[in-house]
């Protein structure tokens, strides 16, 4: 495969990932907060958002995205959007309600506002934990060497080129 | 079969026989993010918008992604391995058979888009009329996911959860993740 160094040398490649990175993440933050009237919803929009991040990691290099988000971000976010959710199912049953009853949220109407909300949150947690999780999993596929048993490392996909161990 | 659907349904024909017997692996994740792309064009023409989203996303998108990033560690090309006739001729009968049952599987079914079928009249019905007055948001499939099935949804986000920490685990990425935390302690 050709050395990603050449890949970040071609200055195509980097005009037009600038340009488009943007975008996509745009658009994945519209997925998110629009699934309760269009097609869409948390998981596609973390999905939508995490391949604009990497994107950006394959022309731009591993470590520019790590200074932006780190491993261990990634991490509490997994755990953060699970959290979230189930937060949101507890705060229902506090006010009244069953677990994830989302009309509880809202005592004084009829529960319109109550559903919306809760929707919109609980949606909020699968976007974070999806796109979290699928930046964890890229970070361990890049980050696995070959140096375990002393044979020679190749830059992994998007990883700096001599990079190796710490 | 509608002229549309059935190009897509050739291709999507074609590039799997192709990735089948390609040796180049690169070439070959690379049409696998196609054929996903394919899949995805088929899902829209089936009206199954939500499912087309998520199959361009994962299957055209990150897959190919994580493919190549395994390959980055491997060899490019898939290695000449002398086969006996019977492991060349196994797989194709097995592809074969399993096939032949899922058409046969098939006949049983109501006609696609057939308005009578036992699925349209069970659950559909009642989730079309009440999600407007009870959820109160027009998309019927967020509604449902979300909300009158929010308890499967938690499980489905803690599956997904566990997936990343299995991987983290098992491939862990800890160079990246010490110096990540190194570098927080010293700032």
């Amino acid at each position: 495969m050709r050395p990603p160094s050449r890949v970040r040398e071609m200055p195509i490649l980097r005009v037009i990932a600038r340009a488009l990175v943007p975008v996509i993440l745009l658009f994945g933050l519209y997925v998110q907060f629009h699934g309760d009237f269009g097609p869409g919803g948390g998981f596609q929009a973390g999905v939508i958002f995490a391949a604009g991040l990497i994107i950006f990691a394959l022309t731009f290099g591993v470590e520019a995205l790590r200074q932006v988000v780190s491993v261990v971000l990634t991490e509490r976010l997994m755990a953060a959007g699970v959290l979230l959710y189930g937060a949101v199912g507890v705060l229902a049953m506090f006010l009244g309600g069953e677990f994830l009853n989302y009309s509880a949220l809202d005592p004084l109407t009829t529960g319109h506002h109550g559903q919306h909300l809760g929707i919109i949150a609980i949606e909020l947690g699968v976007g974070i934990a999806v796109a979290a999780t699928i930046m964890r999993v890229y970070y361990a596929f890049v980050g696995r060497r070959l140096d375990g048993d002393g044979e020679a490392t190749e830059p992994a996909l998007g990883a700096e080129p001599g990079e190796g161990t710490p | 079969m509608p002229p549309v659907e059935l190009l897509l349904m050739l291709l999507l024909l074609a590039t799997v026989i192709v990735v089948a017997r390609l040796k180049d692996l690169f070439a070959a994740a690379m049409l696998t993010g196609i054929a996903s792309l394919l899949a995805a064009g088929l899902f829209v023409l089936m009206d199954a918008v939500d499912v087309a989203f998520t199959e361009a996303a994962v299957g055209a998108g990150v897959s190919t992604v994580l493919f190549l990033g395994a390959l980055s560690l491997t060899s490019r090309r898939e290695k000449q391995q002398e086969r006996t006739r019977i492991l060349r001729i196994l797989p194709i009968v097995i592809v074969v058979a399993t096939g032949a049952a899922l058409i046969y599987g098939t006949w049983d079914m109501p006609a696609y888009g057939d308005p009578d079928a036992v699925i349209h009249h069970h659950l559909a019905p009642d989730l079309i009329a009440e999600t407007e007055e009870k959820i109160h948001i027009p998309n019927i499939v967020t509604a449902i996911l979300a909300s009158f099935r929010g308890y499967d949804t938690l499980g489905e986000v803690v599956v997904i959860f566990t997936a990343g920490v299995g991987v983290a685990l098992l491939l862990g990425g800890l160079g990246l993740r010490r110096r990540d935390a190194g570098t927080e302690e010293e700032s």
